[in-house]
């Protein structure tokens, strides 16, 4: 049992968590992170770590689009086992219908200062060659990468332990409020900002949260250097996310730096229930083939499941809670954790210390969530 | 007398008996180093029973294939270290 008092505690060290500390010990002289399990060992240990921007609404397009510029200028400084790729993404068309699409997403891109190239059918087959021959073409970000989440992670958090922040591993906080912080042991801590960065489990600390925890499987396989080079993700990706009542699966597939094959996605609400369920890994990998036939040859070595933390207006909720400015929220980030947690660290710590923030954050404000559809 | 299998180990031509695993034809070949790790150490067969995954090797172009699980036939091509 311990007493103590900071300047800031963030609960929950995933990449969100690690991602407030880093900028939380920038602005303040004492920051205490509060973690049960090991660091990025939640929904962080199993994501992609995709760093994409997506432009699903202006919101996830500023908030996406900003972290990926933190990354990029944090990339010369992470240690070679962030494995970082700069893969570029190649959104693959699998109709005249959704290449019809394409130009206007590229004019998009290019507006909002974003590269993004048109890709035509022999285009994409000569970037790609397992893909199916015959695919309309694609679009393509030369500016999205690849990072290995876990040890970004925890690189995130080396950094702010080298600017005095403190980590307290092992124990569970129990009971979260805008000045304290209490452990399952009964340390008691205090602090004129805590923020609840416990993804999934946000809303058992911080009741009246909507969020909702959404299965994934992922799927890796034995090494095939430069069978995949770019991440490459169906046009369809964003309906099969927005898809909120039932199961949806999505080709989604990833080059890791080992040459293993990252083969996704998956999504599901059926609690919290980790068990791998072969049936939607059969719909995720048949899904997968229709676009890259040859991977049904390739031989897995390991399936895995996680969750993704899900909010009813399929953006985090990071802020203040409007009837305690000193208790914040960092959670809900969905599948874009990995690519939005800088921004929101950013965020978090500027809204903490009075600085104006980067983007617009009304629309992740808590209570935002409540006033959507 | 039984009859030889011919194979090709690396390029070379190699006869076994019936039966013989390719884990086994490709020692007796003098090769230890069937394949390399994520961080390039030579790697070989552990336990010999399809379990360790460490004697895998390419087999007629199909990469990955535990070397201790398949028995050597007729016109094989073994590849090792891919």
């Amino acid at each position: 049992m311990e007493v103590g008092t900071y300047d800031a505690i963030v609960v929950g060290g995933g990449i969100v968590g690690c991602a407030c500390a880093y900028y939380l010990s920038e602005v303040f002289e004492s920051v205490l992170l509060i973690e049960p399990g090991p660091i990025g060992g939640g929904s962080t240990a199993a994501g992609m770590g995709h760093v994409v921007v997506m432009d699903d609404s202006p919101a996830q397009f500023a908030l996406t689009h900003d972290s990926q510029k933190l990354w990029k200028g944090l990339f010369s400084q992470m240690s070679d086992a962030c494995e970082v790729r700069e893969t570029g993404t190649l959104w693959v068309a699998a109709d005249e219908e959704e290449f019809s699409h394409v130009e206007g997403k590229r004019r998009f891109y290019e507006q909002h200062g974003v590269h993004a190239e048109v890709l035509d059918s022999q285009q994409v087959a000569e970037a790609e060659p397992n893909l199916r021959p015959g695919l309309p073409g694609g679009l393509r970000i030369p500016g999205d990468c690849v990072i290995y989440p876990v040890t970004a992670a925890g690189w995130l958090l080396e950094q702010a332990k080298r600017r005095g922040t403190v980590v307290r591993q092992g124990k569970p906080a129990v009971k979260v409020t805008g000045g304290s912080v209490m452990l399952s042991d009964g340390s008691r801590y205090t602090s004129a900002v805590v923020v609840n960065a416990a993804g999934g489990h946000a809303s058992e600390l911080t009741p009246g949260l909507q969020i909702e925890p959404r299965k994934g499987h992922l799927v890796i396989t034995d090494r095939y250097p430069w069978f995949v080079h770019h991440q490459l993700v169906e046009l369809g990706y964003l309906k099969s996310a927005h898809e909120m009542s039932s199961e949806s699966v999505a080709f989604n597939v990833q080059p890791r730096a080992t040459g293993q094959v990252l083969i996704g996605s998956s999504r599901q609400f059926v609690g919290w229930d980790g068990a791998i369920d072969h049936r939607i890994v059969a719909k995720m990998i048949a899904r997968a083939a229709v676009y890259m036939p040859k991977i049904a040859e390739l031989s897995a070595i390991r399936i895995w499941t996680g969750f993704r933390a899900t909010t009813p207006n399929k953006l985090p909720i990071i802020g203040s809670m409007p009837e305690d400015p000193r208790m914040m929220i960092a959670a809900g980030h969905e599948g874009l954790g990995i690519t939005t947690s800088l921004a929101t660290g950013k965020l978090i710590a500027d809204l903490a210390s009075g600085i104006t923030p980067r983007i617009d954050p009304s629309p992740f404000a808590p209570g935002a969530a409540y006033h959507h559809d | 007398m039984t009859e030889l299998i011919h194979i090709l180990i690396n390029g070379h031509a190699v006869t076994v008996k019936p039966g013989t695993s390719i884990a086994a034809a490709v020692l007796n070949a003098g090769t230890t180093a069937f394949r390399k790790s994520v961080s390039h150490v030579p790697r070989g067969p552990v336990c010999g029973m399809g379990v360790c995954f460490e004697c895998r090797v390419k087999i007629d172009g199909i990469e990955h294939q535990r070397s201790c699980m398949v028995l050597c036939s007729e016109g094989m091509v073994i590849e090792t270290d891919v």
